[in-house]
C-alpha cells in the first residue's frame, strides 16, 4: 500500500529494510514474555493441561503477533486515512449488536460471525483513539481552545459509551471515556473544561443511577461495602484477597494455589488470573508482572514523546493509557480496591478478542513508532508541511 | 505544552502503579497471615467422624445391644457413564427393587455429580461378594461398610432396650454429631436413658475441600471415642424364659427383681416386637400392624400398664392397720360373703363367705371382708400413706422413659382431681385394691421387695457402670429402712406363705416344692368391668365365657425364698382370668428358675445374699430396742 509513493517523490518514505531495523524488537520481546506468562497461568489453571486454555490461547497470539507486526510494518499515514472510516464501521457494528447480537452473561456483547465471536466494542477501543487522534491532529492550538470545536469529538466518545453502556458493560463504557478523555487532554484542553464535564458527570450519577442494572448497582453497593453480602456478589472479592493475600511474598509455588485450584476462585482464567498468579508466585510474581507492564507502558510514552507527528503523538498515548487502565483496573478490581468491572488483564487472561484488540493496538504503536519522523499536514496528507 | 501532559499523564500513572504495588504488598505481606488462615478455613473442612455407639450388656456380659457391620451399596454420577444401565446390570447380581432405580436416579440428579447416592442396604456378604466380583462391568458403584444397631436378643428385650432411630427435627439440640447423615440416636428403654453415655465423642476428620464441598484429601484425622458399655441388672437367661413364659398369653406383663439391691432380674411386656426393625427405618406396614394392635407390642407393660392391684394390695392394707394399731394379728372379722355399707352392699370374692377370718387367713384365702371391716376403721389417708410408703402412687424412678406412675388416691386427691367428696365406700372398694388404685407391675415388683426387706428398695435396670466381669464387686445398694416394725411384716409374710404353702391358701397350687427355694405370695384378680346387680342375681359369668377384653386381670405378687428373701416377683396377665389360676403358676416359675440360675450362676456372690438377712436382722433389733 506504500507503494502508492514512489520513491523521490515522498521525502519520508521509509524503506521496508529500515522498517525492520526500527522496530520495537524489545517491545515484540516483552509483550511476548507477558503472553508466555499468561500461557503459563492458564495451563496451572486447567491443573496441568494445555487444554482448554492454554493451548487455543498460544494460537491466538502467534496469529495476533503475525498481524500485528504487518500493521506495525504499514505505513502510518494510512491508518491516519483509514481513522475515520475505522470509527464509523466500529459505530456500526455496535449499533448492531444492540439490535441483533448474542446474549452471554446478562448482556449483549457479541456479534457471531460463524467463526469469530466478534466484540465490536473491542473493535471501537482502537478505533476511537484513531479517530479522537486524527481529529486533534487536525487542530491547531489555537483550535483546541474552542468549544465549538469540541462538541464533535464529545459527541465521538459519547456515542460509543452510550452503547456499550446499554449492552450492558460498564468497564469498556468507562475505558472509552477514560481512553478519549486522555486525548483530550494531551491535545491541549483546557483544564477548566475537563471540570465542567466531571462535575456535569457528577451531577449525572444520580440520575444515571437509574439507569443501571440491578447487578451493576450490587456491584457498586458491594464494593461500597463488601461485608454485606459475603456470600453474594462480595464472594469473588473476598476470595480474590483470600487467594492474594494467602500467597505471601514468594506465593505457594506454581499450580499448587489451593483457592485457585479448589475453585474458590471465580473465573481464575479470565479477570482473576492475577489473583491465581499473586496466590502461587506471591508478591515477587505480582511486582516482576507489574514492573513489565510499566515497561510496556514506559515504551508507549517513549514512543509517544520521540513521535513527531501530533496524530502519532495522541494514538501512542491513547493505546498506552487504553493499556494502562486494563492493567489497572483489573489488578485494583482483584485486590478490592474499585468495584468489580468485567475487565481482562491484557495479554495475560484468556479471551481472543482482547489478544487481538491489545495486538492490533500494539502494532499501530509500533507503526507510529516506525514513523516516527513523517511528517502530515493538518488534512492528513503528506504535501504539508506545520 | 503536549510533552509536560504527557509526562504528567504518565507521573499519574506511576503513581497508580505505585498504588497496586503496595496494597499488594499490604495483602500479600502485612495481611497474609489472616488470609492464609482464612484460606486454610476455605480449604480445610472438619468432618465428624461419628463414634461406634456402646454396646449394651446383661450382668453377665452377654451382648444384648451391639453395633454390626452393615454393608451398603452406593453409586457415584459422575463414574458411572449411564447410571441407568449400571443399575440394571446390578439388579442382575444382587436385588434391586424396580422402583429402586427410578428413586435412584432421581436422587442422582439432584445431589452434585461426585455425591454418592445409597442404592441398598443391608448387603449380606454374599452379596458384597457378588457385587465385587462383578465390579469392572458396575462403574461408579461402590460397597461401603457403616455401623448398624443390632439386637443379637431381638424381640426378648424390645421393651426394656428400646430402639434407635434418626434423629427427629425436635431431637437436635445443636450437638453437631446428631446433624450428621444416618446418625442414630436412643428413642425408647435403655438406648434412650443413656443415650449420652452410648453416644461416645466424636472423632474428627481434617479434609480439604474445593469450592463445591467436594473432598479433595484426607489431611488429619482424630478418631473419637467410642460410648460407653452398660451394664445392665438383667439376667438375659431369665429375661428369656420370662418372655417364653409370657408368650403364652395374649397380653402381660412380668417383672422379676433383686430384694435387697433393686437389680432388676427380668422385665418382660407381651407381645413384643423386634427393635432391629427400628435401625434402618421401619416399613409403613409394619409400624401400623404394630400401632393398631389391640395388645400394644410397643408398649412396655411392665412400667407403662396400671393396672387395679386387686387383692395383692391387701398386703398394704394389712401393714397399714398394724401399724395403726387397729388391728392385732389374732383380731378376727365376721365374713358372711358381704358386708353392708349404708345402702350398699360389698361382696366377698367368696359368695358363701369365709365365717372368722384372721390377719394370717384373710390373706392366705383373700377374704375382702376382712378388709372390708379394718379399711373403715383405717380411713383411706391412712391406706394410701402406707401404699406410698411401699412404693405406689408414684413412679419408682427406675432408668427407663416414660414410667407411669399408677395412682393411689386420698380425699385430698378425690376432692382436687375429681372434685368430689370422698366415699366412706370407696375406702372398701381401695381395701381391695379396686377402685381408683392403679399400679405398675413394676410397682407391685417393688411393693414385693419392700416387703420382703423391710427397706426403700427401688429398682434399677443398671448400677454404675460396672465392668461386665466385675459382678462381685457391686456394692449392696444402702436403702434407707422403711421404719416399718420387722413383726408387721413378719406378719404379713406370713399370711403371704399361707397363700401358697398352706393348704387352702389360694395359691397352694402353685407353690414351689423344691425344698428351700419356696416363696410366698399374694394373688390379685382385679375386675375390668363392674359386676351388675342383675348379674349377681343370676350368677356372675365365669371368665371364660366373657369376651376376652372384659375378663379379669390376673395378678400375681411373689418373694423366695420364704426364709431370707432374695427375689420378687409381679406378674400381670391382662384379662387372664383368675390370679391364683394363670398369674401364680407363672410367678412360681419365674422364680424358680430364678433361684436355679443364681446357684449355676458364679456371678452372684453368697456374701451378698448373707449380708441380706443379715440387714433384715439388724433392722428388726433396731424396731425391738
Amino acid at each position: 500500500m506504500a507503494s502508492r509513493y514512489r520513491i523521490g517523490q515522498d521525502p519520508d518514505y521509509v524503506p521496508l529494510g529500515r522498517r525492520l531495523l526500527l522496530m520495537n524488537w524489545t517491545l515484540v520481546l516483552l509483550l511476548t514474555i507477558l503472553s508466555c506468562i499468561g500461557f503459563a497461568m492458564l495451563y496451572s489453571a486447567a491443573n496441568g493441561s494445555l487444554q482448554p486454555w492454554a493451548e487455543r490461547q498460544m494460537m491466538r497470539f502467534v496469529a495476533g503477533l503475525v498481524f500485528m507486526i504487518l500493521i506495525a510494518l504499514t505505513d502510518v499515514r494510512i491508518w491516519l486515512k483509514m481513522s475515520y472510516a475505522a470509527y464509523v464501521v466500529s459505530l456500526i457494528l455496535l449499533v448492531a449488536v444492540e439490535i441483533k447480537g448474542d446474549i452471554g452473561m446478562g448482556a449483549q456483547r457479541w456479534i457471531n460471525l460463524g467463526f469469530f465471536q466478534l466484540q465490536p466494542s473491542e473493535l471501537m477501543k482502537i478505533s476511537l483513539v484513531l479517530a479522537l487522534a486524527r481529529y486533534f491532529h487536525g487542530l491547531t492550538i489555537e483550535e483546541t481552545g474552542r468549544i465549538p470545536l469540541l462538541i464533535p469529538p464529545l459527541l465521538m466518545v459519547m456515542a460509543p459509551a452510550a452503547l456499550v453502556l446499554r449492552q450492558p458493560d460498564l468497564g469498556t463504557a468507562l475505558l472509552l471515556i477514560a481512553g478519549g478523555g486522555v486525548i483530550f487532554w494531551l491535545a491541549g484542553v483546557r483544564m477548566w473544561k475537563f471540570g465542567v464535564i466531571l462535575g456535569g458527570a457528577l451531577a449525572a450519577i444520580p440520575i444515571g443511577w437509574q439507569f443501571l442494572r440491578d447487578y451493576q448497582k450490587n456491584r457498586v453497593l458491594t464494593f461500597l461495602n463488601p461485608e454485606n453480602d459475603p456470600l453474594g456478589a462480595g464472594y469473588h472479592i473476598t476470595q480474590s484477597k483470600i487467594a492474594l493475600g494467602s500467597g505471601g511474598l514468594f506465593g505457594k509455588g506454581f499450580m499448587l494455589g489451593s483457592q485457585s485450584h479448589l475453585n474458590f476462585l471465580p473465573e481464575k482464567q479470565t479477570d482473576f488470573i492475577f489473583t491465581m498468579l499473586g496466590e502461587e508466585f506471591g508478591l515477587v510474581g505480582g511486582i516482576a508482572l507489574l514492573l513489565l507492564y510499566t515497561l510496556v507502558i514506559v515504551y508507549g510514552y517513549v514512543i509517544a514523546l520521540r513521535c513527531a507527528n501530533q496524530f502519532g503523538r495522541l494514538v501512542a498515548i491513547g493505546i498506552t493509557t487504553t493499556f494502562f487502565l486494563y492493567v489497572f483496573i483489573n489488578i485494583a478490581m482483584v485486590m478490592g480496591l474499585i468495584p468489580v468491572v468485567g475487565v481482562p488483564l491484557p495479554l495475560v487472561s484468556y479471551g481472543g478478542t482482547v489478544m487481538m484488540t491489545i495486538l492490533v493496538s500494539f502494532g499501530l504503536l509500533m507503526s507510529i513508532s516506525i514513523h516516527r519522523d513523517v511528517r502530515i499536514s493538518r488534512q492528513g496528507n503528506d504535501d504539508g508541511r506545520h | 505544552m503536549f510533552t509536560r501532559r504527557a509526562i504528567m499523564l504518565g507521573a499519574g500513572q506511576g503513581v497508580l502503579l505505585t498504588g497496586l504495588a503496595a496494597r499488594m504488598y499490604y495483602l500479600q505481606v502485612m495481611e497474609r497471615d489472616r488470609y492464609a488462615t482464612l484460606a486454610d478455613d476455605n480449604r480445610i473442612s472438619h468432618r465428624l467422624l461419628p463414634p461406634p455407639r456402646g454396646i449394651v450388656t446383661d450382668r453377665f456380659g452377654a451382648p444384648l445391644a451391639v453395633n454390626r457391620q452393615n454393608y451398603h451399596i452406593l453409586i457415584v454420577r459422575e463414574q458411572s457413564p449411564d447410571v441407568r444401565k449400571t443399575l440394571t446390570i446390578l439388579s442382575q447380581v444382587i436385588e434391586i427393587a424396580p422402583e429402586t432405580i427410578d428413586r435412584v436416579e432421581e436422587d442422582v440428579k439432584r445431589r452434585r455429580s461426585f455425591v454418592p447416592v445409597t442404592v441398598r442396604d443391608n448387603l449380606t456378604w454374599d452379596e458384597v461378594a457378588r457385587v465385587g466380583v462383578n465390579a469392572p462391568d458396575l462403574p461408579g458403584i461402590i460397597i461401603d461398610a457403616g455401623r448398624s444397631r443390632d439386637y443379637p436378643e431381638g424381640p426378648h428385650l424390645a421393651h426394656t432396650l428400646g430402639y434407635v432411630a434418626a434423629v427427629a427435627e425436635r431431637d437436635l439440640t445443636g450437638d453437631p454429631l446428631l446433624e450428621l447423615p444416618g446418625f442414630r440416636i436412643g428413642k425408647s428403654g435403655i438406648e434412650k436413658t443413656y443415650d449420652m453415655s452410648l453416644r461416645g465423642k466424636a472423632g474428627t476428620s481434617q479434609v480439604e475441600v474445593n469450592a463445591l464441598g467436594r473432598v479433595i484429601r484426607e489431611l488429619d484425622r482424630e478418631e473419637g471415642e467410642s460410648g460407653e458399655t452398660v451394664v445392665l441388672t438383667l439376667d438375659i437367661e431369665l429375661q428369656r424364659y420370662a418372655n417364653q413364659r409370657l408368650s403364652e398369653y395374649e397380653s402381660a406383663a412380668a417383672v422379676v427383681m433383686d430384694v435387697y439391691n433393686g437389680d432388676v432380674l427380668a422385665m418382660s411386656s407381651h407381645p413384643t416386637y423386634d427393635p432391629n426393625s427400628f435401625t434402618n427405618g421401619i416399613s409403613h406396614k409394619l409400624w401400623d400392624s404394630l400401632i393398631n394392635n389391640e395388645y400394644a407390642p410397643l408398649s412396655n407393660k411392665a412400667v407403662n400398664g396400671t393396672y387395679a392391684p386387686g387383692s395383692t394390695f391387701k398386703t398394704c392394707v394389712a401393714l397399714a392397720a398394724l401399724e395403726a394399731g387397729v388391728i392385732t394379728p389374732e383380731q378376727r372379722f365376721f365374713c358372711p360373703g358381704h358386708l353392708d355399707l349404708g345402702n350398699a352392699r360389698f361382696h366377698c370374692w367368696k359368695r358363701g363367705g369365709h365365717g372368722w377370718v384372721n390377719l394370717h387367713d384373710s390373706l392366705k384365702h383373700s377374704c375382702d371382708v376382712y378388709y372390708y371391716e379394718v379399711s373403715q376403721k383405717l380411713g383411706i389417708d391412712k391406706i394410701a400413706a402406707m401404699a406410698k410408703r411401699m412404693g405406689l402412687g408414684d413412679p419408682t424412678g427406675i432408668d427407663l422413659p416414660s414410667e407411669r406412675g399408677g395412682l393411689m388416691p386420698t380425699r385430698e386427691w378425690k376432692e382436687t382431681q375429681l372434685g368430689k367428696r370422698w366415699q366412706g365406700g370407696e375406702t372398701l372398694i381401695c381395701s381391695i385394691g379396686q377402685g381408683y388404685v392403679l399400679a405398675t407391675p413394676l410397682q407391685l415388683a417393688t411393693m414385693t421387695a419392700r416387703l420382703a426387706s423391710g427397706k426403700a428398695v427401688t429398682p434399677h435396670l443398671t448400677r454404675d457402670h460396672v465392668a461386665p466381669d466385675d459382678i462381685t464387686a457391686r456394692s449392696d445398694a444402702e436403702f434407707p429402712d422403711l421404719g416399718i416394725p420387722r413383726q408387721h411384716l413378719n406378719y404379713v409374710r406370713d399370711g403371704m406363705n399361707g397363700v401358697t404353702n398352706e393348704l387352702r391358701g389360694t395359691a397352694y397350687r402353685s407353690r414351689i416344692r423344691i425344698k428351700g427355694l419356696e416363696m410366698a405370695g399374694k394373688t390379685g384378680t382385679s375386675q375390668v368391668r363392674r359386676i351388675s346387680m342383675h348379674e349377681r342375681q343370676t350368677g356372675v359369668l365365669k371368665n371364660e365365657e366373657l369376651p376376652w377384653k372384659y375378663r379379669d386381670h390376673a395378678l400375681f405378687i411373689a418373694f423366695a425364698p420364704v426364709e431370707n428373701p432374695r427375689y420378687a416377683c409381679a406378674v400381670v396377665v391382662e384379662h387372664g382370668g383368675s390370679g391364683s389360676g394363670v398369674a401364680a403358676p407363672i410367678a412360681r416359675d419365674l422364680l424358680t428358675r430364678a433361684q436355679e440360675l443364681k446357684s449355676s450362676r458364679p456371678g452372684v456372690s453368697a456374701v451378698n445374699i448373707q449380708s441380706a438377712s443379715q440387714i433384715l436382722r439388724t433392722s428388726s433389733k433396731k424396731q425391738e430396742s
